[in-house]
């Protein structure tokens, strides 16, 4: 494998990450716009764990993401108040904050503005990454046959029902901010670590959006939307080089003509159900 | 005229829920107004009252989505009024919506199952896969409650593709699922037929068995009269009247109120 | 000054929300095409004075794309869709922009002699009045047309409801097509004297003032156009006195800042109504 197809794959396994750091929130109903806030604080708080502390890589991810993921937390509880547009914009305000944040302190350890170089004097393996994604998709995996997976479903569906038959929405709700910011603290420390270069710019708005992008096209429902989203978004610019500039242009339509011919994502929960791929006639009749 | 039926066998201490003085306003406009009522363990109550008499907002209130303006509300000795609505659920209070609220991306047995989600007490058992027997006997009063509300045969189908008559029956599982002390309905018979409401008496005497209380708010007056043993009569969010079947058929006030419906 | 080209854009965004809950994302790349379209005009050899309103029509034709791809075919869709739909013209109009003018950055020619003046800490050009006040002018005709007129009228019963504004005779479909014809006019109309007050035009000139636009919008008070200019006044002050105060490089952190607070505390926005408690159950 080429050194540019191995820079690809790790791209696609941050950015599956990085999507199901965001589908966490959402499926209890939070769209949050400002994940790469997450990100850059997991991928600085580690960056700097390794770099001045000497710390082996696996503890500073960990606290890396664990950093995020306190600060997911406390985000999380003023953030319950918040509904729908509101609630984008205060995580797209978030995610600003954080990465002015990087820019304009800490810059002894950080290099501020001009980027934190030298992360380590050799890339992680890709196996690193992909690990990482294996063990979340195997928690999501386990997480959406239990108790706790059917709970998040119907706080997805109706809040204030779920509520009313014991569900502790509050809990729910913080507890997906905070692990969604865990993994995309993960994704962070990862990122920083592969390319041994990060800057504020790295993690801005955009970045945000489409990582949100990524989740919402590929289907909000199921754990395996994010992940066919994040995939496509990836792999697809490499299939059309040939528009060179007019891609940006392509992906835009795209994104227009997918909202109209299918609104609710790719993937649907349906779609999970052995029944699904079954030709019509030889289901049993119910 | 808080004469309760069979006093002689309900000798409880406590009644099962009572609520003292509840008043709940909505900026100037009163919906519950200086409210007492006492329910008894056991007991199939009505609640009946023109519309916009705050049945409704009483259920409200009881489970706790809207805070009362003043007065208290009792769970035999426990005070609802400062608790969140889950923790009152988790207390044992279930209860319907006036328009059937399911949830759309769950099947029936998912509802009964989330019904009960609380009921299970090992935290590492709330992310080991369901379907395993893990809590057997929470999949047996899941699988109770489907049966006693002959859903058990569309367990698998999408709540919300069902016929109206079973997706409301599918909101009652829900709510039984938990096996709770109170249970309360809010119009039930709703937008039903003739079989349908028959159907529903007969699963509300079920769940009667169970040892379930059960307060309906109706406006169907088969229902009311079928199946309560004791009536609460509401207007202007006052209780105009309160007693057995019977005796509310005859009360003048309550007929005034309701002019032209049949008793 | 900066505040009235936020306010532009804070009201261009709540044309479309405010009536039709139609939220907008790419109102930032309108307001750039604006200044892209207008400067293209004055190259082309046309006075400013014809420049301005021509440049005004073309982005209103741009949102009436918009319309026609983001709008109509979602009347039943949750809000989301059409949001996301409009994420995708926004990058559609920029990466379009970027390939038709370049991605250097120009600037309008000298079109007046500024006479520059401080007051505190905060230099002022006569150029920027002038902007300012024409900007002001444009938004008072707005206000007076969304309240005196019976287009003006129509619009606020389709805010309303939509079915029934038909059932009371509103021409719906003419009202949703002159909002968004309005808001494309008034975001280029924003493009264009952003572009002139600060001499800048670029195709990423959008993206900031886009954001802060709809952030001025929910900080002023959402879904009313004179929440729209008060939110925009109030984060343009913010920004440049920050700017004044701790320096250029602490000024973002200074708005998301505030109105990151201002959003916890205060979230129905400055001149916004607290919604109804509760939903009916």
């Amino acid at each position: 494998m080429s050194s540019y197809q191995l820079d690809l794959f790790s791209s696609l396994g941050i950015n599956i990450l990085l999507a199901l750091s965001v589908y966490c929130p959402m499926a209890t109903g939070q769209l949050s716009i400002g994940n790469a806030g997450f990100m850059a604080i997991g991928a600085y708080v580690s960056a700097m764990l390794t770099v001045h502390v000497h710390l082996p890589l696996f503890p500073s991810l960990i606290i890396g993401g664990i950093a995020a993921a306190i600060i997911g937390v406390l985000f999380g509880f003023p953030a319950l108040r918040l509904k729908g547009i509101f609630l984008a914009m205060a995580t797209l305000c978030f995610g600003e904050i954080v990465r002015n944040f990087f820019m304009n302190f800490l810059q002894p350890l950080t290099g501020g503005a001009y980027g934190f170089r030298g992360i380590g004097d050799v890339p992680i393996s890709i196996s690193w990454i992909w690990g990482w994604v294996a063990l979340s998709l195997v928690f999501f995996f386990f997480l959406s046959r239990s108790r706790l997976g059917l709970a998040l479903m119907a706080t997805h569906d109706d809040e204030t029902v779920s509520e009313l038959i014991g569900i502790n929405i509050v809990f729910l709700k913080v507890a997906a901010f905070g692990v969604g910011a865990f993994i995309a603290g993960v994704a962070g420390g990862l990122y920083a670590h592969y390319y041994l270069y990060i800057e504020p710019e790295f993690f801005n708005v955009w970045e945000s959006i489409f990582i949100a992008l990524y989740v919402i096209m590929g289907g909000m429902l199921t754990y395996w939307g994010p992940v066919l989203g994040a995939s496509i978004f990836t792999l697809l610019p490499e299939f059309l080089r040939f528009l060179q500039d007019w891609r940006g242009a392509f992906f835009g339509v795209v994104i227009i003509g997918l909202m109209i011919a299918r609104p609710s994502g790719l993937v649907t929960r349906e779609m999970l159900r052995i029944d699904f791929w079954i030709p019509y006639r030889k289901r049993r009749k119910p | 005229m808080d004469t309760l039926p069979k006093e002689e066998e309900a000798l409880k201490d406590t009644p099962l829920l009572t609520l003292k003085g509840t008043n709940k306003k909505f900026g100037g406009l009163v919906a519950v107004d200086n409210l007492s009522l006492k329910i008894s363990e056991g007991y199939i109550y009505g609640l009946i009252g023109p519309n916009g008499a705050g049945k409704t907002t009483i259920f409200n209130l009881i489970t706790g989505v809207y805070p009362c303006t003043s007065g208290s509300i009792l769970l035999e000795d426990a005070d609802l009024t400062p608790l969140k609505p889950y923790r009152i659920a988790r207390l044992g209070i279930s209860r319907t919506f006036q328009t059937i609220r399911l949830f759309p991306s769950m099947s029936t047995w998912e509802h009964v199952l989330i019904g009960q989600n609380f009921l299970s007490r090992s935290r590492i058992g709330e992310i080991l896969p369901v379907r395993r027997t893990q809590g057997s006997t929470l999949r047996a009063q899941a699988e109770e409650a489907l049966r006693i509300l002959g859903l058990w045969e569309v367990r698998d189908r999408k709540a919300v593709t069902l016929p109206y008559g079973s997706q409301r029956k599918v909101e009652i599982a829900r709510a039984i699922a938990a096996q709770p002390k109170l249970l309360l309905l809010d119009e039930p018979s709703a937008g039903m037929n003739i079989r349908e409401t028959k159907e529903l008496l007969s699963v509300i005497s079920k769940i009667h068995d169970l040892g379930i209380t059960i307060l309906v708010i109706e406006h169907d007056m088969r229902v009311v009269m079928g199946i309560c043993d004791h009536i609460v009569v509401l207007n202007f969010g006052r209780k105009i009247a309160e007693g057995t079947p019977m005796e509310i058929r005859q009360n003048e006030e309550v007929l005034e109120a309701y002019l032209g419906k049949e008793g | 000054m900066l505040g009235s080209t936020y306010a532009m854009i804070a009201i261009a965004f709540t044309l479309l929300l405010g009536v039709l809950n139609m939220f907008n994302f790419a109102v930032g790349e309108v307001f750039m095409l604006g200044a892209v379209f207008g400067l293209t005009f004055v190259h082309m050899g046309l006075p400013l004075s014809v420049a301005l309103p021509l440049a005004m029509i073309c982005t209103g034709i741009a949102c009436l794309v918009i319309e026609r791809f983001s709008f109509k075919p979602f009347r039943n869709a949750p809000p989301l869709v059409p949001l996301v739909s409009t994420i995708g013209f926004s990058i559609f109009f920029q990466n379009v922009a970027v390939n038709l003018w370049g991605s250097e950055r120009s600037q309008f020619p000298q079109w007046m002699e500024p006479i520059n003046f401080h007051i505190g800490p905060v230099l002022i050009s006569s150029t920027q009045l002038v902007i300012l006040g024409f900007a002001v002018c444009l938004m008072v005709a707005l206000d007076l047309f969304i309240q005196r007129t019976r287009l003006g009228r129509g619009m606020r019963t389709v805010a309303e409801n939509l079915e029934t504004a038909s059932i009371l005779g509103v021409d719906s479909r003419l009202i949703i097509l002159m909002t968004f014809f309005g808001s494309g006019a008034i975001a280029g109309a924003g493009g264009i004297l952003f572009g002139l007050s600060f001499s800048i035009v670029s195709p990423f000139m959008g993206m900031d003032p886009g954001i802060k636009g709809i952030a001025s919008m929910i900080v002023g008070g959402m879904g009313n156009v004179r929440g729209a200019i008060v939110g925009g006044m109030f984060i343009g002050i913010i920004e440049v006195l920050s700017v004044a105060y701790i320096g250029s490089s602490a000024r973002d952190f200074a708005v998301y800042g505030l109105v990151f607070l201002a959003l916890l505390l205060r979230p129905q926005g400055i001149l916004g109504v607290i919604q109804p408690e509760k939903e009916r159950i």
